[in-house]
């Protein structure tokens, strides 16, 4: 069986970049992840605004004004 | 592609990592994330730490962003001035189009992000401050007016606003007056340094009013926004987040800087050449000071206030 290549001079070159943009990447992966977490958990709105009546938004005594959804 | 392919990328020298860090301007990014956290912390509204974080990455990131499209810009610019030949562009390290690429994909990212992990309404203003010193002062008011130090400030300004805006989904006075303590700052605090550093814009084309309006005027103009900078940072100190402690340390800080400015316009530049330009150096270096502890007490007072004591 033949052995591997060795690592082209360029990849040992670019190491350093590709190390920077690869723990970049997983640091915004992180991000989007721990904001996911908060929103969730927190309970911030995530319903879609797809033109549907929603009765949870209308007020408890029952006094929309007409024209509100 | 075979390995042999692989050559072709030889002829071009590589940009390492730190080259595309340099696109961002991280030095004008440390002032970005300070005036945002501090826009951010002394709203009244507070703000799930998570989310202020991720709302501070995004604002530096737009700053950045903007930066790179600066450098894809003034790359010619930058080419002929002996501070900035060495930036990544004109350097050859990084190639214009990578810039170009660099600042649009991290603006989209940064507004997008954003406005995802705040709001839609500080996502805006982030986007409108990339447009604003993307495309306003980079490409057309820098080369057209001898006054784009003082707009290219507005740009540098926009940050609290967008931290206050991260907090509240809004603008109010107290994010206003945090924006117009850094415009007029932002002209005395260059024009010092223009005084003193004496750059070739004149090779570069660049219209510097120490050029086109002469080193007298400069002078005058730095004294002048100075006197109209001190208002602005009272006024600031007497709205809900001021206090005190901020008041005294506005009023000492802009008396300083007013006697600063007095002093540079009371001398000329035999005087200046003497003394191998001390004042303007000091007033220099106290300008940066300035900034820091204004915004300082700003945060000082909110961060007192859990105790009864700060603000007003």
């Amino acid at each position: 069986m033949s052995e591997f290549r060795p690592p082209h001079e360029m990849h040992q070159r670019r190491f350093g970049r590709n190390v920077g943009v690869g723990l970049l990447l997983v640091g915004l992966i992180g991000i989007v992840f721990a904001l996911t977490v908060v929103k969730v958990t927190r309970g911030d709105p995530l319903q879609a605004y797809d033109h549907q009546l929603r009765p949870e938004m209308l007020p408890l005594d029952g006094t929309a004004k007409a024209g509100t959804p | 592609m075979t390995m042999t392919d692989s050559r072709t990328f030889d002829a071009v020298q590589d940009a390492s990592f730190g080259d595309y860090v340099q696109l961002l301007k991280p030095r004008v990014m440390s002032l970005v994330v300070f005036t945002a956290v501090v826009g951010l912390l002394v709203a009244p509204v507070s703000v799930h730490p998570v989310i202020g974080v991720a709302s501070i990455l995004f604002i530096a990131l737009g700053a950045g962003a903007s930066g790179a499209l600066n450098m894809w810009w003034d790359a010619d610019i930058d080419a002929v001035m002996k501070r900035t030949k060495s930036r990544p562009v004109p350097s050859g390290r990084v190639q214009p189009g990578e810039a170009l690429g660099l600042g649009v994909a991290l603006s989209g990212i940064s507004v997008m992000m954003l406005g995802l992990a705040a709001n839609l309404f500080a996502a805006g203003l982030l986007a409108f401050t990339i447009v604003f010193y993307a495309v306003v002062y980079s490409m057309w008011l820098k080369r057209a007016t001898p006054q784009n130090i003082v707009i290219g400030g507005a740009a540098g300004a926009f940050p609290p606003m967008i931290g206050w805006a991260v907090a509240t989904g809004g603008v109010s006075i107290e994010s206003l007056l945090m924006f117009a303590l850094i415009f007029m700052w932002t002209p005395p605090h260059f024009w010092a340094l223009a005084l003193f550093m004496k750059e070739d814009y004149h090779t570069a084309g660049v219209p510097m009013l120490t050029v086109t309006h002469g080193r007298k005027s400069t002078r005058r103009h730095i004294f002048v926004y100075t006197a109209l900078l001190a208002p602005v940072g009272i006024a600031a100190a007497l709205t809900s987040i001021g206090g005190p402690l901020t008041l005294a340390v506005s009023i000492a800080l802009n008396a300083w800087f007013l006697i600063g400015a007095w002093r540079i316009v009371q001398r000329d530049e035999a005087q200046a050449e003497a003394d191998k330009y001390a004042v303007e150096k000091a007033v220099f270096r106290f300008s940066l000071l300035y900034l820091f502890l204004h915004f300082g007490a700003f945060l000082a007072e909110a961060a007192l206030r859990p105790y009864g004591l700060g603000g007003w």
